[in-house]
């Protein structure tokens, strides 16, 4: 333990002396209060302290300590359903503790140390085991069965093994004898630095699509198990909704969810729904499979920053459990901001727009430590996606944050305010959204929806760039004056647009779309569209094809529940029906 | 224990260096005797083991640096708060301001801190009340809610004033008796708009139920750092403590935010954006995310805030950190406002993110999600008509655009205009879109639940145009 003396306070910044022993990112406690801090610079017998709680009535004089420990959180058995804040103090305690509104100096674990756990050994007396092996599981919640694993740095002979029953995470479970002979008892948590990636074995490019139930994204724009992806786009563009859909839907065995520096009401919203939601797949509410981390926009800054690091520490966690995890960052803008203002505190030479020369470094980093991967200490696979919001100042995608990102992530969804201002929900644009995922999850595709899926999607995406060139004709020489197979392809354009690419999360149907009712939906609409120009050849009149009734049957397929899928099909008939018809009146007359 | 000093070093701009200080707290008040007998206040910005920064207020004309008394209090900035600042009119600090209200000051219940502490988010409930404003284009398509922050962005010589007033004057909870306040806080503004407000309030009775806290263009433009803070503590101590609800009214902003700026610059530092210090998200989030509603707590504060964005440029850094942390935002559109339209509002750019919890059965009417979709759908296919028309002419346009095109003229002149004493009512406002609606064919209605069609526009309805 070092004893320090505070020296200077600007706003979150405090400059403490006598900090010479002292180490970077060390944990401090700033004052009588024993506010939370960190080491983000040493000159000489001065340490800068980034604090996470307000300073407001701090004096110089006033004591800093330092731990000797690097900000950590707690892993182990209890952290699904919880909501933490930046530096992973559960909110619902704290506001048993001090009430509806966040006042100073409160310390809470991160997991209860109390409650009792049904845990059941899976090693045995005798094992030699190493970092990640797994010594039993507790089933925590009816969707999650939290592996309680060798802590990735420790390893040796099981001495001895605790039985199956009811225990807090303090009881020790098993003893190791390390090679060192030393013996170390390991209870049912471990704590591990949030600035750390956490190791694995092997890193493997992704092959599974994570599916989520958006049509725009899993059928245009997908986004690999274990890949990164970012949603850029102005404020009321429906970054939110995106992330908040993802969370809901995505097939992921486990969510985090970072609100970083964000609205209150959007994680309370987050609260109270996924309680109430269930999961597709299970039925089980979707909390279950969630863990929280909310620093809004007004708690202290610098906590601010530290929330990506304990979401994705949790996430990784998880990950070498097994499960396929998915991590929302709404948004890293703040985060980027938060950087941005310790930096300037620190009065470091800012670069660009005044983010910090390391702005790129540390955002690289960040999104590196997701990935589809052979988890260490055992045959097990897991995978870590994570799908990061970016709030570009003035939606002007030239943004630092926005550059820095799209450099390293492989799906860009660019969500773009003349579409949301159209309602057009998900606002994503079909022109400039990339995935570079489309080749790795081919062979899926071709397993699971058939060979013909990927060529049809690719005739989708050509006949909405065809339409984007013919739009600008039509809008000198008017739609009418276009040959009728322009005309067509404007017609199925806005078929794909309006029935296919809109998704209204809002309603109970439409908000979650399987991927085998996607293909139904696209079959009917290149279908329409086979047909129709064969009826063009056949001399059909497009502004007779274009009034038929089926135009909204198409329209309604979004609402067709998931368990009358064959209404979809039928749909396909019909179409038939009455093109056929006017084929054959043409000929006729 | 209050300690005085002398040691005055620098002055410049609204700051103050005080050298030799000790036991000083950081945002700790500070008052400044002049010469003539003057106080002055202000807080510490920035404090080291020997000087301590400290923020003027009122501002540093006249002060001096030989003759100036400082004194430090131990405290930070505070507000006696209690029921009897309904009806009142008090300036930036907290005092009564004349020559609105010239009654001596109120006795406080209890003191309170005006920076808050942060809501915590598991404490909160969810805004899902709709609140009534008697404005189709806000109940219909941009529906506010109990607890929500919904900004108004405009422009120099719009109507924002007289929106905000009418706001003020009309909302309610449908059905509901409970008590409700306004609160108002000034930045900056003009003594003709100032006084505007407060006649409207004193005219329509609201001024009964309104606390009011005024910093005029004239008033020390540091004031306005504490204004807001000052106004958000007593509308938490009404509701949260006194169980009303609360609907805030924040001008201008834009004010606010160039007082943070010359304070930024005065500290010399790194500025972001055209000017304006790294952390005036961070400093607007400290604001606006004071509203909302508590568990188990009966009041709520909504929030609108409005401001002018310079050159009605949405991407200006104040409105675009604003857009970004409040529920969504009203905008007033020029083109509307030439047009003759009053409320100008551009109802394609404005958005209120809560309105979907607050809409539908049991709190306006269960067609209300399908109807909202569809009317801006239908208006957003008669703009872009509109503008095909400019460079066709409008005899060129498919019989479908025409009608669009008509859709467009229509909504605009019966459903977003209405009189500045209007106050329609939601079914009202529900019926006149169906209404609207008619003027297009009835297969162009795809944003709508088939069944919910059939129930308010029967098929057999469709050829009766």
């Amino acid at each position: 333990m070092i004893r320090g003396t505070i020296d200077k306070i600007a706003g979150p910044l405090v400059v403490a002396d006598g900090m010479k022993d002292a180490r970077m990112y060390d944990l401090v406690y700033v004052s009588d209060y024993k506010l939370i801090g960190e080491i983000i610079e040493l000159k000489g017998s001065k340490a800068s302290i980034q604090v996470y709680e307000e300073t407001g009535g701090l004096k110089p004089g006033d004591p800093v300590i330092a731990t000797g420990e690097p900000l950590s959180v707690e892993l182990g058995p209890g952290l699904v359903t919880a909501i933490y804040d930046g530096i992973q103090r559960p909110l619902d305690e704290i506001r048993k503790e001090a009430g509806d509104w966040i006042t100073r100096g409160i310390s809470i674990r991160g997991l209860d140390h109390k409650k009792e756990w049904d845990f059941k050994p899976a090693a045995a007396v005798g094992l030699e085991v190493s970092g990640g092996e797994v010594l039993g599981e507790v089933p925590e919640t009816k969707l999650i069965t939290h592996k309680i694993m060798v802590p990735p740095e420790v390893s040796g002979e099981i001495t001895w093994m605790i039985e199956a029953g009811k225990y807090n995470i303090d009881t020790v479970i098993a003893k190791l004898k390390t090679p060192d002979g030393l013996t170390v008892e390991l209870p049912m948590y471990h704590n591990w630095p949030v600035r750390k990636p956490r190791p694995i074995a092997e890193k493997m490019a992704p092959v599974e699509p994570l599916i989520t139930g958006q049509r725009v994204i899993d059928a245009f724009f997908p986004l690999g198990k274990g890949g990164t992806a970012c949603v850029p786009g102005p404020f009321g563009s429906g970054k939110t909704v995106i992330q908040h859909q993802l969370a809901k839907w995505a097939d992921a065995e486990m969510v985090v969810y970072v609100g970083c520096g964000e609205r209150g009401n959007e994680m309370t919203d987050v609260l109270q729904e996924f309680p109430e939601l269930e999961d597709p797949k299970s039925g089980e509410p979707l909390i279950f499979r969630t863990v929280l981390v909310a620093n809004t926009s007004n708690m202290p800054v610098a906590a601010r920053e530290a929330s990506v690091y304990t979401g994705i520490t949790i996430g990784e966690y998880f990950r070498d459990m097994g499960y396929s995890v998915a991590l929302m960052a709404d948004s890293t803008s703040r985060w980027a901001e938060a950087m941005r203002e310790m930096s300037g505190r620190l009065e470091e030479m800012p670069g660009e727009e005044g983010y910090p020369a390391y702005l790129g470094t540390r955002i690289a980093e960040f999104y590196e430590r997701a990935g589809n991967v052979k988890c260490i200490g055992g045959d097990r696979n897991g995978a870590l996606t994570v799908v990061g919001a970016v709030s570009p100042a003035g939606g002007d995608l030239s943004d630092p944050v926005v550059q820095a990102t799209l450099r390293v992530v492989k799906v860009f969804w660019s969500l773009q305010a003349k579409l949301a201002y159209a309602r057009h929900f998900p606002a994503i644009g079909w022109l400039d959204s990339y995935s570079l995922y489309t080749d790795n999850l081919k062979d899926y595709y071709n397993e699971v929806l058939g060979g013909d899926w990927v060529p049809m999607i690719k005739e989708a995406i050509s006949l909405l760039q065809q339409e984007a060139n013919l739009l600008e004709i039509a809008r000198l020489v008017g739609a009418e004056s276009l040959s009728p197979e322009d005309q067509l392809i404007l017609f199925t354009a806005r078929s794909l647009r309006e029935d296919f690419l809109h998704q209204n999360a809002f309603h109970e149907v439409d908000t979650y779309t399987s991927i085998v009712k996607q293909k139904l939906m696209m079959e009917v609409i290149m279908h329409t569209n086979a047909e129709m120009k064969k009826a063009i050849r056949n001399g059909v009149s497009p502004g007779d094809l274009f009034d038929l009734p089926l135009k909204e049957e198409i329209a309604r397929m979004s609402y067709i529940p998931e368990k009358d899928l064959d209404a979809i099909e039928e749909i396909n008939k019909h179409v038939n029906s009455q093109i056929n018809d006017l084929i054959e009146k043409e000929q006729t007359a | 224990m209050i300690r005085e000093y002398t040691t005055t070093v620098e002055i410049s701009g609204p700051l103050m260096l005080v050298d030799r200080v000790e036991g000083v707290a950081y945002e700790e008040l500070v008052e400044i005797e002049l010469p003539s007998g003057e106080i002055r206040h202000g807080k510490v910005l920035e404090i080291d083991s020997r000087m301590a920064l400290v923020q003027l207020f009122e501002g540093s004309s006249g002060t001096g640096i030989t003759e100036s008394r400082v004194r430090f209090l131990g405290k930070q900035v505070e507000l006696g708060v209690s029921e009897e600042m309904l009806g009142r009119v008090f300036d930036g600090q907290g005092r009564p301001r004349a020559p609105f209200d010239t009654a001596p000051p109120i006795v406080p219940e209890k003191m309170k801190n005006i920076n808050g502490a942060p809501i915590n988010p598991y404490a909160r409930d969810y805004p899902a009340e709709f609140i009534q404003t008697g404005f189709s284009s806000i109940d219909g398509i941009n529906t506010l809610v109990r607890g929500q922050k919904l900004p108004v962005f405009s422009g120099s010589g719009l109507p924002h004033s007289a929106v905000a007033a009418q706001i003020a004057r009309q909302a309610r909870v449908v059905g509901e008796g409970e008590s409700f306040a306004v609160v108002f806080a000034a930045m900056g503004i003009t003594f003709e708009e100032a006084d505007y407000f407060i006649r409207d309030f004193r005219k329509t009775g609201a001024m009964d139920r309104a606390v009011v806290f005024m910093n005029l263009a004239s008033d020390p433009a540091i004031e306005r750092i504490s204004t807001p803070r000052m106004a958000l503590t007593a509308a938490e101590y009404l509701a949260y403590e006194k169980d009303m609800h609360i609907l805030v009214i924040l001008t201008d902003m834009t004010n606010y935010c160039d007082a943070l700026r010359e304070i930024s610059a005065a500290r010399k530092e790194v500025p972001g954006r055209r000017g304006y210090p790294g952390y005036l998200y961070t400093d607007l989030s400290s604001i606006y995310e004071r509203a909302g509603r508590i568990k188990g707590r009966k009041g709520s504060i909504t929030q609108i805030p409005i401001l002018t964005m310079p050159e009605d440029d949405k991407t200006h850094p104040i409105p675009d950190l604003t857009g970004y942390i409040t529920e969504g935002q009203l905008i007033l559109n020029r083109e509307l406002h030439k047009k003759g339209i009053y409320p100008p509002m551009d109802v394609m750019e404005s958005l209120s993110r809560l309105k979907d919890k607050g809409i539908g059965k049991g709190k306006t009417r269960d067609d209300h999600a399908d109807l909202f979709n569809q009317l801006m759908a239908a208006y957003s296919a008669g703009k872009d008509a509109r503008e095909l028309a400019v460079i066709l002419g409008a005899a060129a346009l498919s019989p479908l655009d025409q009608k669009y095109l008509k859709f467009a003229e229509e909504y605009e002149k019966r459903y977003i205009s209405q009189g500045e004493h209007e106050n329609r009512n939601i079914e009202e406002t529900l019926d006149l879109g169906w209404e609207l609606l008619k003027l297009l064919p009835r297969n162009e209605m795809k944003r709508i639940d088939p069944g919910r069609l059939d129930r308010y526009w029967p098929v057999s309805e469709e050829e009766s145009d």
